[in-house]
């Protein structure tokens, strides 16, 4: 191993800026709305007077501690601070609703610098082969992959599965709204400007899950979370119990994670529910997913932090950014005088070395600086009065929202979402399917046009839709999850009837 | 009295340094420079090797965000309800602002943003990956003409400049080729590399970050570009094909003509520093340099042509 590099990623200057830059990271990403992206996009000038490996490790430090930020929010006010905790509300907030806050957030630390060193390591040992997968990938193994992930509402809607169906088909319908990604038409904007810039991500995830929580938080009397008597700081002890217990889930996470990272254009968010799903698939009977099952956050949280190491595969081996936050850094790089791409081992490989173990050393800082975070995260929210915090969060949702491109329309759609979200709940509608039908409907589109295209260009439209290896496996993997449940049902039914005749 | 008098004097001098401070116009803090793209495209790029020169030269800070969505739109649909102190610029990009708006109501016209300096473009090129078969771009075309459609070019985005340039040589080369449009340069890049399309309409700078990867068949330049001298041009290879999408940055349409010229100034100080070009130039990007005065002529032209290629290529009426 390059002991050189090592030994330039721990100076006390780079200790220093990756230890700041997970306490950053961690703030603004648990405030929704305000993204890694946009921490990034700051900060990237401060770093063009440092030397190329100091800015690496601060950005990427900045980039990881976002990632496990968000899942602050989504545990204690059942809103994800980024995408990318979208599955960490569902077992985290029914956890922190029945005080177990405190356990959550010290969980969701463990897998994060887990899963985050999982996608470090990948990211040192492995890089050049796996860059593969992302070739790999065509636009119909993407377009599959979507599909698999709509698949997820079937397991993700405990027992509502018109409703959950109903809700990814009306995220769908949202995600066309706007300019087409790959048509350039304009589409379903009714003439309004509003429209033009159609849904995005980040506010729907605000309006959907913020807005309502924070209508049921003035409408019921009562605490917010309920709180133990003599609280302890945070429950160190039985999060590492209950880590150690399901390493399995943390390693399978963790590789989803890393792979799905690679794929340019899927990210954080995709690799979490697909994560969750599959914990969820091979639960225990015992264990009660959406109802505060320790094993969700884990799933999620180590999943989304291994997309960081992961994202960096294609970033700094094809020069293809994985998620928007590799673009930042690699614009970074090539600013500071560094070519990715195919020659950049060979070429710059001290810098790159250097920023991998950075980032290997900022996870592990995650650890000592994530649980303080989370301790004052938790303590300041279980003890805020209610008439604080719903105008504090009020007012950090419309700014966060605003933030996110500077456009009053996006504030406009994100409230009117949040009314929405909050009357469809009070039918049996969830949040999730609409946003996973918001998140995946343009991959699903651009896949299958994509694919259409080609497979009609070279008269070869079923082999391209069912021919391709990978498609193939993405699709049995949709069969089973969609199908297992309902053997599952019968056999036990069937059971059932044989026990009571 | 006196102290009326001197009271007097200073306010005049007060007022009179107020008003000197508005006529010549100067920058009063950090700027924001609005792409109106996400990260990692090659205006966010550009931007981003322009940020250090500004800084150095100005004192000033560059803040650079992103206003995506719309493929553009929404950045430039906003751009004129923004303060026109001269602290604030956006980014704008040919052929875009010139073909969206004249498909359909996008929120603003070609005439409506206040353009002061395009500093470079990246010229359209044919790509394809280091192994393939189409070692010159004499074999893509018989390879075309042999099989009609069959074979697949992937680009940035629909009524984009590589699809009009897919277009464009489609006709001069009398072949049919299939366009496939991705979501910006590094998808369809990965579409290439990935063997998902046989070729790709890419940019010179795509040459330049993929390096040994890729071969690029023609660039449509007017002379080859230094970086690639053994890549020929299409002209060279008898396609009257030159262009390809070009960059440039816009001011509100509140702003004065005084901040007008201090923005294109500023920018073209940039533009030709050495260090800068060279910069560029190694980033696969050909220079520009059209100021604020040179700007209506400029854009004159570019409208036209566009304007007549979308026509011919059925993407407008």
């Amino acid at each position: 191993m390059e002991l050189d590099q090592f030994l330039a990623a721990i100076t006390p200057l780079n200790f220093a800026l990756a230890l700041f830059g997970v306490l950053a990271g961690t703030i603004v990403g648990s405030i929704p709305g305000l993204t890694a992206t946009m921490a990034l996009a700051v900060l990237v000038p401060v770093t063009f007077a440092m030397e190329p490996a100091s800015a690496l490790i601060l950005l990427g430090a900045i980039y990881t501690g976002a990632i496990y930020g968000g899942a602050y929010a989504a545990i204690l006010l059942n809103t994800p601070g980024t995408p990318s905790a979208i599955a960490t509300t569902f077992d985290g907030y029914p956890m922190a609703k029945r005080g177990d806050g405190d356990l959550a957030v010290a969980l969701a630390c463990f897998a994060s610098v887990f899963g985050g060193m999982v996608g470090a390591l990948a990211l040192l040992f492995l890089a050049p082969p796996l860059s593969k997968v992302a070739l790999a990938f065509g636009p119909i193994e993407y377009f599959w992959l979507s599909v698999f992930g709509l698949s997820l509402i079937a397991s993700l809607s405990n027992g509502n599965l018109m409703k959950g169906l109903a809700g990814g088909a009306f995220g769908m319908l949202l995600s066309t709204v706007g300019v087409a990604e790959v048509s350039a038409d304009i589409r379903l904007t009714f003439g309004s400007q509003t429209l033009i810039g159609g849904f995005g991500v980040v506010g729907a995830l605000i309006g959907l899950y913020c807005i309502p929580v924070l209508i049921d938080l003035v409408a019921v009397p009562g605490r917010h979370l309920k709180v133990e008597e003599n609280v302890k700081a945070v429950r160190i002890g039985d999060a590492f119990r209950l880590a150690l217990q399901s390493k399995f889930n943390l390693v399978r996470s963790s590789v989803i994670g890393t792979l799905i990272g690679i794929l340019p254009g899927a990210g954080g968010s995709v690799a979490g529910l697909v994560a969750y799903s599959e914990a969820k698939r091979t639960a225990k009977p015992h264990q009660k997913f959406g109802e505060g099952e320790a094993g969700g956050i884990m799933a999620t949280e180590s999943a989304n932090s291994a997309t960081v190491g992961g994202g960096f595969i294609p970033t700094l081996v094809l020069g293809i950014p994985g998620t928007p936050p590799d673009a930042i850094v690699l614009g970074a790089l090539l600013v500071q005088g560094v070519r990715t791409g195919p020659a950049m081992f060979t070429q710059s490989g001290s810098i790159v070395y250097t920023f991998i173990y950075g980032l290997l050393i900022a996870t592990i800082l995650m650890l000592p600086t994530g649980l303080l975070i989370g301790r004052y995260a938790y303590k300041s929210i279980v003890t805020i009065p209610k008439a604080v915090l719903v105008p504090t969060v009020g007012f950090m949702t419309i700014i966060g929202t605003f933030s996110i491109r500077n456009s009053v329309s996006d504030v406009i759609i994100m409230l009117c979402l949040g009314v929405f979200g909050w009357v469809v709940a009070q039918f049996g509608f969830a949040a999730s399917p609409i946003v996973l039908g918001l998140i995946l409907g343009p991959i699903a589109e651009q896949g299958f046009v994509q694919g259409w295209i080609i497979g009609d260009a070279t008269n070869n439209l079923f082999g391209m839709f069912f021919g391709r290896p990978i498609s193939q496996g993405i699709l049995a993997f949709t069969l089973i999850t969609l199908i297992l449940p309902i053997f599952l049902a019968r056999k036990k039914s069937k059971l059932n009837v044989e026990l009571e005749s | 009295m006196l102290k009326r008098i001197i009271f007097s004097a200073a306010m005049a001098i007060a007022m009179v340094s107020a008003v000197s401070v508005a006529t010549a116009a100067k920058l009063t803090g950090p700027v924001s420079y609005i792409i109106p793209f996400g990260p990692g495209g090659e205006s966010d790029i550009s931007a981003r090797f322009q940020q250090p020169f500004f800084k150095e030269k100005f004192g000033q800070d560059m803040v650079i965000s992103y206003q995506p969505g719309g493929g553009g739109a929404v950045g430039w649909a906003s751009l004129n309800g923004l303060n026109g102190n001269g602290q604030t610029i956006m980014g704008v990009n040919l052929p875009h602002i010139i073909i969206k708006p004249a498909q359909k109501d996008v929120g603003f016209t070609t005439e409506d943003l206040n353009t002061f300096y395009m500093f470079h473009y990246t010229p359209d090129a044919i790509v394809v990956t280091a192994d393939s078969p189409y070692k010159t771009l004499a074999d893509l075309v018989a390879d075309a003409k042999a099989n009609p459609g069959e074979v697949t070019m992937s680009g940035s985005g629909k009524a984009s400049a590589n699809h009009l340039a897919q277009i464009k040589f489609d006709k001069l080369a009398g072949t049919v080729t299939t366009y496939v449009p991705f979501k910006g340069t590094g998808a369809a890049v990965t579409a290439l590399l990935g063997k998902q399309t046989k070729a790709e309409w890419g940019y010179t700078t795509v040459g330049a970050k993929q390096g040994d990867a890729v071969r690029m068949l023609a660039v449509a330049m007017e002379e080859r570009h230094p970086l690639f001298p053994d890549v020929p041009t299409f002209k060279e290879l008898g396609y009257d094909m030159t262009g390809g999408a070009y960059r440039g940055i816009a001011l509100p349409n509140s702003a004065d003509e005084a901040t007008k010229k201090l923005w294109s100034d500023m920018i073209g100080e940039i533009n030709n520093d050495p260090a800068f070009r060279q910069q560029m130039l190694d980033g696969g990007f050909a220079m520009l340099d059209v100021d604020a005065d040179g700007m209506a002529d400029f854009m004159k032209a570019r409208i036209e042509e566009y304007l007549n290629d979308a026509r011919e290529a059925g993407l407008i009426k």
